[in-house]
């Protein structure tokens, strides 16, 4: 009953835009879903985007790095120290034969990262490069390297404070590693944190796991068959999103988690290719990035523009202390739950420092920004917010037309992997939000029903609005859900060093061994 | 001393021929123990969504119960029935070095195993996986037509 008419509130909450935004006339639907979007989310984004008095530093960003600034050196540099040891665990090193047939640390690794490889890499990664300019490279560079330790405590907690149901099946995530872990720890609040961390885990998956999504894949192919409505490109994906979840339609899943690592493949080799093509250019492209980094170049805000960009697009890619990563990582099998947090910290390193920096590189080496000739700096468009682009692209079509510069048909294979991306994206999403909305109303057929259709009208709206308000809104409710998630990971991240502790004297002393050789 | 023979089973008729030699050779045997095994195909490297990983240990179960009362449990109780020792084993992993690793845990001194089956499922589990195992096998491998 409780459970009830908590999901009655919360789905009438949740339901206001769809509701208020569908009811509109179908000929200015993309327009009328845009306004009743931006003015019911712009309370939510301007408190986390709010900046320090007298600065235009988001606190929220700042939040971030310092969190993983301190889990780096609370955990003495565990990116570096156990780096090794994670490649040799995905491996399957450590793995024992008798667990045969269970998730594996790879595969545990494959599905978080499917969740955030994507849009993130292509299209973030042109909002934060043409707002921030290249320099924004090097801070996400930075951010990804230490966002690799807040990935690795969340993991940890996720794995530890799992549920597992006598069935066999699990649920993990920070809802539970919070009330289980303040609990364990006599700590007060842990279920109200956990309850708040799971609404806007709603949100996000509502906004980036979505929204974003439904966004981007429409630009990407409007681009190419033209300009059409939004809504007819968000009703299509609703209907395959909603075989997959509700209908349990597997084989379009099968063919997604088979098709999206090949166009993970392929796009990174585009972009080597690219690289290698132009590779007189690279040493020029690292000093633009290395220059952009402390002066700016010429673009809004200067450094902290260039900074603030870099952070924030970084972690809205990885989403390292955003608490997702630990409900995808938490299914995997292992009597050593710091084991996945080993191995979830190659998470930003493949998602940020890799294929990010790749889609960087690719975007300043194909010249697609515009500079002064005479002052060397970036121009500024009209209004001053972004830099000039060739084109006027922004977004993934600023990628796109990087790409199309170095080889012209890309464009195309890109427009495939968007909406791969997109498609995969959605699906773990849709994930994560289903575990935090089962935590908050229980398990069963029609509370999960009720949230998977709520998450496809969601697609609908996120594909008719602009970029602008899906954007702030994706990034504010990912970020609302790092507001919890690092304030509760500060508490517990001493029982992860407990077990770091214990899991490094163990590996020394030759306690754990290797089972492969 | 007990001579150790690991049968490796496929569910189908190429499996039960594999099963009929390992009697034959077995009754010529003074000490000696089968161990039929089945091996269900699968890899650590693959794709799943986050959903099949949550589900993934409750499939797993499922899967052994299903091998261990279809295949395993009615050709060891045909071998016992027959009169020699036996016991049965399932696991999961890759088809031919799944079964060279027991045959090696277990001490057997020749592996058993039935023909590239000719169609479906079989194929998929005991086609390449008979080369496999002949190419790489650190035991004697007898292959039934």
């Amino acid at each position: 009953m409780k459970h009830t008419l908590k999901l009655a509130g919360l789905t009438g909450f949740l339901s206001t835009l769809a509701t208020s935004a569908l009811a509109q006339e179908a000929m200015t639907l993309d327009q009328k879903v845009n306004e009743a979007f931006a003015t019911s989310t712009g309370w939510f984004v301007n408190f986390i985007f709010m900046s320090f008095p007298g600065t235009n530093f988001p606190w929220i960003v700042m939040w971030l790095v310092v969190a993983a600034t301190v889990f780096t050196l609370y955990f003495g540099f565990v990116q570096f120290r156990f780096f090794k040891h994670a490649i040799q665990l995905v491996k399957g090193d450590y793995s024992d034969p008798n667990d045969a047939g269970e998730v594996s640390h790879f595969q545990a690794l494959a599905t978080a990262l499917s969740g955030t490889v994507g849009l993130g890499n292509i299209a973030g990664v042109a909002v934060a490069v043409g707002i921030g300019g290249p320099g924004a490279t090097f801070w996400m560079i930075l951010a990804g390297l230490l966002g690799m330790a807040s990935k690795f405590t969340e993991c940890t907690l996720g794995v530890k404070y799992r549920n597992e149901y006598e069935d066999g099946s699990v649920s993990g995530g920070p809802m539970y590693y919070i009330s289980k872990g303040f609990n364990e720890l006599g700590l007060p609040g842990g279920k109200i944190l956990a309850v708040l961390f799971s609404v806007f885990c709603i949100l996000g998956a509502l906004g980036g796991g979505n929204m974003f999504q439904a966004n981007q894949a429409h630009a990407q192919i409007s681009g190419i068959v033209g300009d059409y409505p939004g809504w007819i490109t968000g009703i299509i994906f609703a209907g395959i999103v909603f075989a997959v979840i509700v209908g349990g339609i597997k084989s379009i899943a099968n063919v997604t988690e088979k098709v999206v690592p090949i166009m993970g493949i392929l796009y990174v080799g585009a972009a080597a290719i690219i690289l290698i093509v132009n590779y007189d250019m690279i040493g020029w492209a690292f000093g633009q990035i290395f220059a952009g980094a402390f002066t700016g170049l010429g673009v809004a805000g200067g450094m902290v523009g260039a900074l603030i960009q870099g952070f924030k697009r970084a972690a809205f890619s990885n989403e390292a202390g955003v608490g997702s990563a630990a409900i995808a990582h938490s299914a995997v099998k292992t009597k050593e739950p710091i084991t996945e947090g080993f191995v979830s910290l190659l998470e930003p390193l493949i998602d940020t420092v890799v294929i990010c920096t790749m889609t960087a590189l690719v975007i300043v080496i194909s010249q697609q920004l515009i500079v002064d000739p005479e002052t060397g700096n970036y121009m500024l468009n009209e209004a001053g917010t972004a830099i000039s682009t060739v084109d006027g692209n922004s977004g993934v079509s600023l990628t796109s037309a990087a790409f199309g510069s170095g080889i012209s048909w890309f464009p195309y294979v890109l427009a495939v992997a968007v909406v791969l991306f997109a498609f995969s994206t959605m699906i773990s999403w849709s994930y994560y939000g289903l575990k935090a909305w089962t935590y908050l109303f229980g398990e069963g057929k029609i509370s999960e029903l009720v949230f998977k259709v709520i998450f496809c009208i969601f697609i609908v709206i996120g594909a008719a609005a602009s970029l602008g308000p899906v954007i702030d809104f994706s990034d504010a409710a990912i970020f609302a859900m790092a507001v919890v998630n690092i304030f509760c990971l500060y508490f517990l991240m001493k029982l992860v060093r407990a077990e770091l502790a214990s899991y490094a004297s163990r590996l020394e002393s030759g306690e754990i061994k290797k089972f492969n050789h | 001393m007990t001579i150790r023979i690991v049968i490796g089973l496929d569910g189908t008729e190429t499996g039960e021929r594999a099963l009929n030699f390992a009697k034959d050779l077995a009754s010529k045997i003074s000490e000696c123990e089968l161990i039929a095994v089945y091996v269900i195909e699968w890899s650590p490297f693959t794709f799943q969504t986050a959903e099949e990983n949550a589900q993934r240990h409750k499939r797993r179960e499922e899967e052994i119960a299903l091998a261990t009362t279809r295949i395993v449990e009615p050709a060891v109780a045909s071998l016992q029935v027959d009169g020699f020792t036996s016991t049965g084993l399932v696991r999961h992993g890759d088809v031919a070095e799944t079964l060279n690793n027991i045959t090696g845990e277990l001490g057997g001194s020749q592996l058993i195993v039935g023909r590239a089956s000719s169609d479906g499922f079989a194929k998929r589990i005991f086609g390449s996986s008979t080369q496999n195992l002949v190419m790489h096998a650190d035991v004697p491998v007898t292959v039934v037509g």
